[in-house]
């Protein structure tokens, strides 16, 4: 079975028809190969007939040289297998460990005894554990509002009129996606310390009072981390929606403006709605990599001072290599897990409109 | 779109991705670490003579370690190559990886299929006592008897490498490695800062905190300090805690008895959070890094900076002659010296290696007499110093390390890391001292939070010794553990 499906896509002479064949899915017909994939059947018989091929074969091929592309439908499994068994290895079978893990207790090497929903309760129970989510969500503001108002006002402002060296913002803004958050992390530990970049240029304009060491204040350290993520996400928003807002049809602004819109009008009657989609994949973008957050705070704070801007998944990375309890650090991998696809499902259907 | 056969589609890719949870469940449903090394204790100790390397016949030696810094790092180096001189079939494959990173990957490492011969661990709970517990490291009662490490260590630093052979308490049992380096919170003095105030370096506690009033009066930093990484309160809390007495501390730490909410414990954080009030620390210590306070320190922010030995040979390089080290000063003048410390982490053998003997000569040849003098070489400070220790002038800053380290040694004044005493002593110590200072945890919450931790663990220990006997006398005649 495996290396009929394969055969087209080797023969030499019509590669492209295997292509075709291939990213067709599962019973989905595609026009163009109607008449593409036929052709090459008939070329596969010949050459199975020029090389002896055993009858099994042939009566295989046979059968589907009378029907329909693409049918049986459940030859389209066939093709997603590569990608299907990858993702399994990679991906399923890990998962299905963690939440085989997160129902044990273990300490990374000797024997696991059963937990059961232990490692669950304490999510709900251990104030420990519910603080790195509150913050979490609390986070979200700042790695996911933010970043989207913001980018869609800068949006909203150079897409209005041609802007000299608009290039040069866009790259410049964008750069922060570039660096790796490792990067980003130390640069800004060092803005924030206490006598960083920050700290100086306030007390330069003499707002000494405002100074503080931001990542060791109980009540200022999650908000400056927050602003960090900010700084990295916005770069993405703005530049997925100047992408977005190319794409509104001109004639749409006209109308507005024909009928008396101002710039405000403008931008709620025409930008926004046209960004309907590029505003949920920013959120979806920016939610997920809000709370998969670990190497802003692993480097800028350690969850630190007191476990003030502790996030789930330095939570996770803590209890799984420090502290031994791999079940709890689990049982928190896949509540997050669970978090943020309840999250960017309920956020498509709500924002893209999208319904069952 | 159709919408009705794009829900079909979709209803049955729901059953195909339950389908393959189930499997994927089902495939991974055994439970781990039961078919690792599930027995405990290992026979590594079987040797009688001195083992001789040379007869092993071709070995490669696989040595993970973390002594990545200048010093220590030239050292291993020099100590490695010398070996394999010395034993030309063997080779050793060593991998050098930062203190955070081989915490992370060297539990993973050796409770895999091929794990490493000889390890770096950190002594305590979470790390040393795992792994014993697991059955990953072998006991070296019977080389330390062949290669006289016994009488070569003094008694404090072994046991902090000994763990009962049940895997249960610290500092006790069953010797599972061996330290190569000393290591001590002491009180390093920028020379010029201090003569600037008219003061010299202090002989007494009193006259050291005394001193920080004069350096604050003069409009001066008295101690650098950076806690953002949380950790370095630990170290120094530890040293204010530990002037009170060595003794009951170290008990508490080891587990034998005392608790964390006495008045020695509320007094030092009290005085932190005094020394803190006061500016004798910088304003927003919990907001600078560690190592940039050091370097501050270097660059003359700050007369004095309470840390550990391994900053030493960095600070060096910096401030030449202007640094100077003692130990904290003790109450008395001349008087024993009390200090947090102990020793580097613990080289260890794991449990599954299939040359043991060669291990434990390499554990033997890094810790010899010799190897002391290539540390001293280095810059870096032998458990055990040797002769090339006697020859550095003692009023180097090296010299001054040495002699601390010996009249620390002498007195009997090492007091172990704090966090050793639960496994989860280091996240609430660290957390808690960063409110202490900051000044929203008073010290008497410190002390009972510390207190909470530090009973649980004990309550569940002591639990634990009653199942056992409870068990023990149960199976009667029946050897426990599978042993």
């Amino acid at each position: 079975m495996k290396g009929d499906a394969r055969r087209p896509a080797s023969n030499p002479q019509r590669p492209a028809d295997g292509q075709a064949r291939a990213v067709v899915g599962p019973g989905k017909t595609a026009p163009t190969s109607g008449e593409l994939a036929p052709r090459a059947m008939r070329q596969m018989a010949r050459t199975a007939h020029h090389t002896g091929r055993r009858p099994a074969t042939q009566r295989l091929l046979n059968r589907y040289r009378r029907r329909a592309p693409g049918e049986p439908r459940a030859i389209g499994y066939l093709y997603i297998l590569p990608a299907l068994a990858l993702y399994g290895a990679l991906l399923l079978f890990p998962f299905g460990q963690s939440v085989w893990l997160s129902l044990l207790h273990w300490d990374g090497m000797s024997a696991a005894t059963w937990a059961g929903s232990d490692n669950y309760r304490d999510l709900f129970t251990d104030p420990d554990l519910r603080a790195p989510f509150a913050h979490a969500l609390l986070l979200l503001v700042f790695y996911s509002a933010l970043p989207v108002v913001i980018g869609l006002l800068l949006a909203a402002l150079l897409s209005r009129a041609p802007v000299r060296g608009m290039t040069f913002f866009r790259t410049v803004l964008f750069l922060p996606q570039v660096l790796a958050l490792v990067v980003v992390g130390v640069a800004w530990r060092a803005i924030l310390a206490p006598d960083g970049l920050l700290n100086d240029t306030l007390r330069a304009v003499g707002l000494d009072a405002a100074a503080r060491p931001w990542l060791g204040d109980y009540d200022w350290a999650l908000p400056a981390v927050g602003v960090v993520g900010t700084w990295v996400g916005t770069g993405l928003c703005m530049v997925l929606f100047l992408a977005g807002a190319q794409r509104i049809p001109r004639e749409l602004y006209e109308a507005a403006r024909l009928d008396g819109a101002g710039p405000v009008r403008e931008f709620f009657a025409v930008t926004l709605p046209g960004l309907r989609s590029q505003i949920a994949v920013a959120l979806t973008l920016t939610i997920v990599a809000g709370l998969r957050n670990f190497d802003l705070i692993y480097i800028t704070t350690s969850g630190g001072p007191g476990n003030s801007t502790s996030v789930p998944a330095y939570e996770v990375y803590h209890r799984a290599f420090e502290t031994n309890e791999v079940g709890s650090a689990a049982a928190i991998g896949v509540a997050l897990t669970v978090l943020i696809f309840v999250l960017t499902v309920t956020l498509s259907r709500l924002v893209e409109g999208r319904r069952t | 779109m159709h919408k009705r056969g794009e829900r079909g589609r979709r209803r049955r890719g729901r059953v195909v991705a339950t389908v393959l949870g189930c499997l994927t469940l089902l495939a991974t449903g055994c439970v781990p670490g039961t078919d690792g090394p599930g027995a405990r204790g290992g026979t590594a100790g079987a040797a009688t003579a001195i083992p001789d390397p040379a007869k092993a016949g071709k070995v490669t030696l696989t040595v993970w370690d973390q002594e990545i810094r200048g010093g220590t790092n030239g050292e291993v180096k020099q100590l490695n190559k010398e070996f394999q001189r010395a034993y030309p079939n063997v080779r050793i494959k060593r991998v050098a990886r930062g203190f955070t990173d081989l915490k992370a990957t060297l539990k993973l490492a050796v409770s895999g299929n091929n794990p490493p011969d000889v390890i770096q661990t950190n002594q305590g709970y979470p790390d040393m006592v795992a792994f014993v517990r697991a059955g990953l490291l072998a006991p070296l009662d019977n080389y330390a008897g062949i290669y006289d490490w016994n009488t070569r260590y003094p008694a404090t630093l072994l046991d902090l490498n000994r763990v009962s052979a049940d895997g249960h308490n610290f500092g006790t049992g069953r010797l599972y490695g061996i330290s190569q380096t000393g290591e001590f919170v002491g009180l390093y003095y920028n020379k010029d800062l201090l003569a600037k105030s008219g003061l010299k370096p202090p002989t007494t506690w009193a006259e050291f905190t005394n001193g920080l009033a004069r350096i604050k009066q003069d409009d001066r930093l008295p101690i650098q300090f950076g806690n953002l990484d949380k950790y370095p309160a630990i170290h120094t809390f530890g040293v204010l805690q530990n002037q009170s007495a060595a003794g009951p501390v170290r008990d508490a730490v080891l587990g034998r008895a005392g608790r964390f909410d006495d008045e020695r414990t509320k007094n030092a954080a009290a005085t932190l959070a005094d020394w803190h009030r006061r500016g004798y620390l910088p304003e927003g210590t919990n907001g600078l890094g560690y190592d940039d306070a050091a370097k501050k320190f270097a660059s003359g922010d700050g007369a004095y900076l309470l840390t550990g030995t391994w900053q030493l040979a960095d600070l060096k390089k910096a401030m030449g002659d202007k640094l100077g080290f003692i130990p904290p000063p003790p109450a008395t003048a001349g008087g024993a010296p009390v200090s947090t410390g102990g020793q580097g982490l613990a080289w260890s053998i794991t449990s599954r290696t299939k040359h043991p003997e060669v291990a434990a000569a390499y554990l033997d040849f890094l810790t010899t007499e010799h190897a002391s003098d290539v540390m001293t070489q280095h810059g870096v400070l032998p458990a055990v110093p040797g002769k090339a220790a006697a020859k550095v002038p003692r009023d180097s800053v090296d010299g001054q390390m040495l002699d601390g380290w010996q009249r620390l040694n002498e007195a009997d004044g090492l007091v172990p890391y704090l966090d050793y005493a639960t496994p989860t002593f280091y996240d609430t110590l660290s957390e808690q001292l960063q409110g202490v200072i900051a000044g929203t945890v008073s010290p008497a919450r410190f002390a009972a939070t510390a207190q909470r931790d530090y009973g649980a663990f004990m309550r569940t220990q002591q639990q634990d010794d009653r199942d056992r006997t409870g068990k023990a006398r149960g199976a009667r005649g029946e050897r426990r553990d599978g042993r």
